[in-house]
């Protein structure tokens, strides 16, 4: 039986992120004001010790708090990713926040709670639980993008991103009541436990999964699901798009983990045929729209729908294999989304976005290092090898293939062509257009650029050196399937 | 049952409600407050289902599970809430038809 010590050893990541939140809360209110810098810096050794904390948990596995929460080397992996890359947020983010009037510690209140959710999300194991997370998650997101209360697209994206995020939750939760009343559990073990007595050819089994992986997708934002995407990471602060394409795109790969694989193991056929369905969509949806876009936030937005769909196959082969490599691609896609966007923020400065395309024309000659640092970026994007983005993709197609989709693979290969199209137009208009006339001054910012060089030589370093995290996320799979 | 509505009336309710909900956001050109009371039929949707199984099952889970989602349902409400009246503030307008300044 294990103790309460024990329990509360398995829980201390996750109490540690919710206690400094709320200190941070208390200490901006009292000192905010005359020390600006107390809550960001606060935050981040608020995250630094929670990878302390989840890093010293290496080894441990098993359920506490009877079975709400779980702790596997998957739980570990995934939360030590979406600490990193909430780090990277809030390193990339002051300048660009300052400059806007946002540098105040509600943003990074709500980041660290945020931060919270995600965690929550991995390490759930009961449906509840995860609920929580989410709703943690989702909540802290809406209040994030309209923070920039005078801006009004950033407002317009927060009432699109609430709508339908409030409808996703809505369609996650009727599944989860159905799964509930087929099984009589909440806990995830329980409920893969009744499933065996209920049959995979049940119609309200499908049902269930229907909406729960509907509620996913939109969580994910995979086609036809992806409408709040755009329009969220466009009108939202660069900041917080950036937030969003990272950190919470790992912990609704969670729930694929916990509610599908590990809850609905049994009923993985039905599952996998509604993921053909979304990758499908999701590839040539996103990959199709990319190219008319003209404003790179939103040509990023709909690139994030095509990764979904190339995360989706490895999902589609239902596998261990599959589960990892696409375990391997949200990782991979959250680093590259992070550099991405942090591009945009790097150059971005006080009433100027560096949003549109055509803002990075003739970038080669005026910031040589940053157009090279974009290269990069972009080639991983696309999937050029030897950068990360290349063997990711590449791991996806094996599993996919093993697992005998030989023509949704070929299908997606076709697309990655597709795809690759409007990033290389990227490259192009970097190192081949003319400097504009009245091109507005760049940004200098010493933090964020040796942040960035550092996010962007990792892409190039991970795709050469691709054994260890690759091997880490399958580790990370055996453990829990 | 001695009069009393069978399970699965009451999942018939709960899919009734939800369809009324999921109606209420997809058809719902006028007004975002009905988009909001939308979202709210969504919830007590689910409720009535998560209760509908907790009393057929004898099992208590699923009524707490209500608590939960009610209570999330509120401060969702409340975050809908304030940010429409940023959006009002900047726009005039809680018209869905003129919520169009991001598109492409």
């Amino acid at each position: 039986m294990p103790t309460l010590m024990h329990h509360w050893t398995f829980a201390i990541p996750e109490i540690w992120v919710l206690v400094m939140a709320c200190a941070v809360l208390l200490v901006d209110l009292f000192w905010g004001h005359r020390s600006p810098h107390l809550a960001p810096v606060l935050s981040v050794v608020t995250i630094l010790g929670a990878m302390l904390l989840t890093t010293a948990q290496w080894g441990l596995s098993g359920s506490s708090f009877a079975g709400q929460l779980l702790l596997d080397p998957f739980t570990i992996v995934a939360e030590l990713s979406v600490e990193l890359l909430s780090l990277l947020v809030l390193l990339y983010s002051p300048r660009y926040l300052r400059e806007r009037g946002l540098y105040r510690g509600e943003v990074f209140v709500l980041l660290l709670f945020a931060l919270l959710g995600s965690m929550i999300m991995i390490s759930g194991g009961n449906l509840l639980t995860l609920y929580l997370g989410l709703e943690l998650l989702a909540l802290s997101q809406y209040a994030l993008v309209a923070l920039q209360r005078d801006n009004p697209r950033a407002v317009e994206a927060a009432l699109k991103y609430f709508i339908l995020g409030a409808l996703a939750s809505g369609l996650l939760l009727y599944g989860m009541s159905l799964l509930y009343g087929l099984t009589g559990s909440l806990d995830i073990a329980q409920i893969a436990q009744g499933l065996v007595n209920v049959g995979a050819d049940n119609f309200v089994l499908t049902m269930a999964l229907v909406f729960v992986v509907a509620g996913i997708a939109f969580k994910l934002g995979a086609a036809p699901f992806h409408m709040w995407i755009p329009d969220a990471y466009q009108g939202a602060p660069t900041v917080m798009t950036l937030f969003m394409a990272t950190a919470p795109k790992v912990a609704a790969f969670a729930l694929v983990i916990r509610i599908l694989a590990q809850g609905n193991a049994g009923a993985v056929e039905i599952w996998q045929q509604i993921f053909v369905a979304l990758a499908i969509a999701s590839l040539l949806i996103g990959n199709v729209v990319a190219i008319a876009q003209s404003n790179l936030k939103r040509m990023l937005a709909y690139s994030t729908v095509s990764n979904v769909g190339f995360l989706s196959l490895g999902i589609v082969a239902g596998n261990a294999n599959g589960l990892a490599s696409a375990f391997y691609y949200v990782l991979v896609y959250a680093l590259m989304a992070a550099a991405g966007f942090g591009m945009i923020l790097l150059l971005s400065r006080e009433g100027f976005e560096a949003e549109n395309i055509a803002d990075f024309a003739g970038l080669a000659q005026r910031r040589p290092w940053y157009a090279l640092l974009m290269l990069i970026i972009m080639f991983s994007m696309a999937g050029v090898p030897p950068t990360v983005g290349f063997t990711a993709k590449l791991a996806v197609f094996q599993a996919l293939v093993q697992a005998g989709y030989v023509p949704l693979a070929v299908f997606a290969i076709l697309m990655a062509v597709v795809g690759a199209f409007y990033y290389l137009r990227v490259v192009k208009v970097m190192y081949f257009d003319p400097v504009p006339e009245n091109a507005p001054q760049l940004a200098r910012d010493g933090l964020a650029s040796a942040v960035l060089s550092v996010n962007s030589v990792a892409l190039l370093l991970l795709g050469i050196l691709p054994g260890a995290l690759l091997a880490t996320c399958f580790h990370a799979l055996q453990g829990v399937l | 049952m001695s009069g009393q509505p069978t399970l699965a009336a009451w999942l018939i309710l709960g899919a009734l409600l939800f369809s009324i909900g999921v109606v209420g956001i997809f058809l719902n050109r006028k007004n975002v407050i009905i988009l909001l009371m939308a979202i709210e039929i969504l919830l007590l949707a689910v409720n009535i289902n998560f209760v509908a199984f907790s009393r057929y099952l004898g099992n208590l889970e699923g009524q707490i599970f209500v608590f939960f989602i009610l209570t999330v349902a509120a401060a969702e409400a409340a975050i809908g809430l304030a940010i429409l009246v940023v959006y009002f503030r900047k726009r005039h307008s809680i018209n869905v038809d003129d919520i169009d300044e991001l598109r492409g």
